[in-house]
């Protein structure tokens, strides 16, 4: 059997792909954002799951105004990393797992989430960010990746309450997956910044801090938190944060199971114009 | 009816919803295109052409020539479709994103680094009613 055996919640700005290529990570600027990864990082080796569902939003690099769907599940063996304007990453190629991909499909679907379905389609820096934050510059990724799109772009975008739900949905999708798998669910994106217009470089730490314990303690009621409560107080794209909701609904005590255990948080600021965060979540169902 | 748009009492942002994708349709797509390599290249090489390529408004054609980001999201363009301009001029998201402040992008690095722009005195409309930070910072300096 299949099982969810822990949630990854992490930012995923393009500048620390960028200082993991370049070799920068020791540099003044990103030691200290580097420093509090380790931690995450030795989790990670001695956790290596064998696929992670991995949450994140395109970046106009796989979708562009042609189709946008608000929930899309990558289907296939591979996902090349994109050219999102400054060359692509030399990061390896992510592998998918296509078996897993179609059940997960085929259950969720049923369970009334119209999930948009998607090959050959490359994966940005929300993507393969974060699996550098975790693993680091190997030659292959150490496991398989179901790359999830959600739509947070364009306007109107998932509530929080549905990003939850999908959470649960997934989560009971792969239950019932009859090989043995052990597979992690990350959500990415955040934490509070402002990419566009005068407001731009926007940060609120205290609304960070206070998100860290809702989404651990009481996200049901986190997932009822308004959009234009996210941009009013932790800018226009730290909205991303709702993606974080997925992730967190996929964790057995919200289907009657124990709370999750905390055994990272790494909060920093800033990489480029973003607050960063981590935290990882072991479930004990 | 209209519909229901709270983020409208946000200043100095525009969120990108369908009215603003309807109207931004072949900005963004211009924009997106130079992920490419190559259309990278033939965009610099002659910006005009490029652009007639395109049919988009001559207003949203003014704004990219000028690189007024400001002007750009406000006709339709989404950041991330559109920091590929950016990209295409070799800037980095924090040059891209000053551009839009009262910041050059030395001092919204700094600004970055000393903790960011407080949500303090930025939530509301009203809260701005005596200009916004570029404006205030210009009446600042002029004394
Ligand atoms: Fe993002």
């Amino acid at each position: 059997m299949a099982r969810i055996s822990a949630s990854v919640y992490s930012s995923h700005v393009p500048l620390i792909g960028a200082a993991v290529d370049k070799g920068l990570t020791g540099d003044d600027y990103f030691k200290p954002l580097f420093d509090g990864y380790r931690a995450g990082r030795e989790w990670a080796a001695e956790n290596t799951p064998d696929v992670v569902i991995l949450v994140f939003n395109d970046h106009a690099n796989a979708f562009g105004l042609d189709i946008v769907p608000t929930f899309a599940l990558g289907m296939s063996e591979t996902f090349e990393p994109a050219d999102e304007g400054w060359g692509s990453r030399p990061v390896p190629l992510v592998v998918g797992h296509p078996a897993l991909a179609a059940h997960i499909a085929h259950s969720v679907i049923r369970a009334d989430f119209d999930l948009t379905l998607v090959n050959n389609i490359p994966v940005d820096h929300g993507c393969t960010v974060p699996l550098s934050v975790m693993f680091d510059q190997p030659d292959t990724w150490p496991c398989k990746v179901i790359p999830l799109f959600i739509n947070v772009v364009q306007y109107p975008i998932p509530s929080g309450r549905r990003c939850l739900e999908l959470g649960k949905a997934i989560r009971q999708a792969v239950d019932s997956f009859d090989d043995d798998l052990d597979v992690q669910i990350w959500g990415t994106g955040g934490m509070s910044h402002q990419l566009q217009g005068q407001r731009a470089g926007l940060i609120n730490q205290p609304w960070d801090h206070e998100f860290f314990e809702r989404m651990i303690n009481d996200p049901e009621d986190l997932a009822t938190m308004e959009h234009v409560e996210y941009v009013r107080e932790a800018g226009s794209e730290g909205i991303e944060l709702v993606m974080w909701l997925v992730a967190r609904g996929a964790m057995s005590d919200l289907a009657g199971g124990a709370a999750p255990t905390e055994v990272h948080r790494h909060y920093h600021v800033p990489a480029s114009n973003t607050a960063v965060g981590q935290l990882i979540l072991e479930d004990h169902s | 009816m209209g519909l229901d748009k709270p983020y409208l009492d946000i200043p100095g942002t525009i969120i990108f919803d369908t009215d603003q994708a309807s109207m931004g349709y072949h900005l963004n797509m211009f924009a997106m295109s130079l992920k490419d390599a190559e259309n990278r290249r033939r965009f610099t090489a002659d910006e005009n052409a490029y652009l007639d390529e395109w049919p988009m408004t001559e207003e949203q054609k003014d704004a990219v020539r000028d690189r007024d980001f400001n002007r750009i999201l406000a006709l339709g363009g989404n950041i991330y479709f559109c920091a590929k301009i950016g990209a295409t001029d070799g800037q980095n998201y924090v040059e891209i994103v000053s551009s839009m402040t009262e910041n050059d992008a030395h001092a919204h690095k700094q600004m970055m680094i000393d903790g960011g722009r407080s949500p303090d005195g930025n939530r509301y409309l009203h809260e701005w009613a005596d200009g916004d930070p570029a404006a205030r910072k210009e009446r600042e300096e002029r004394g």
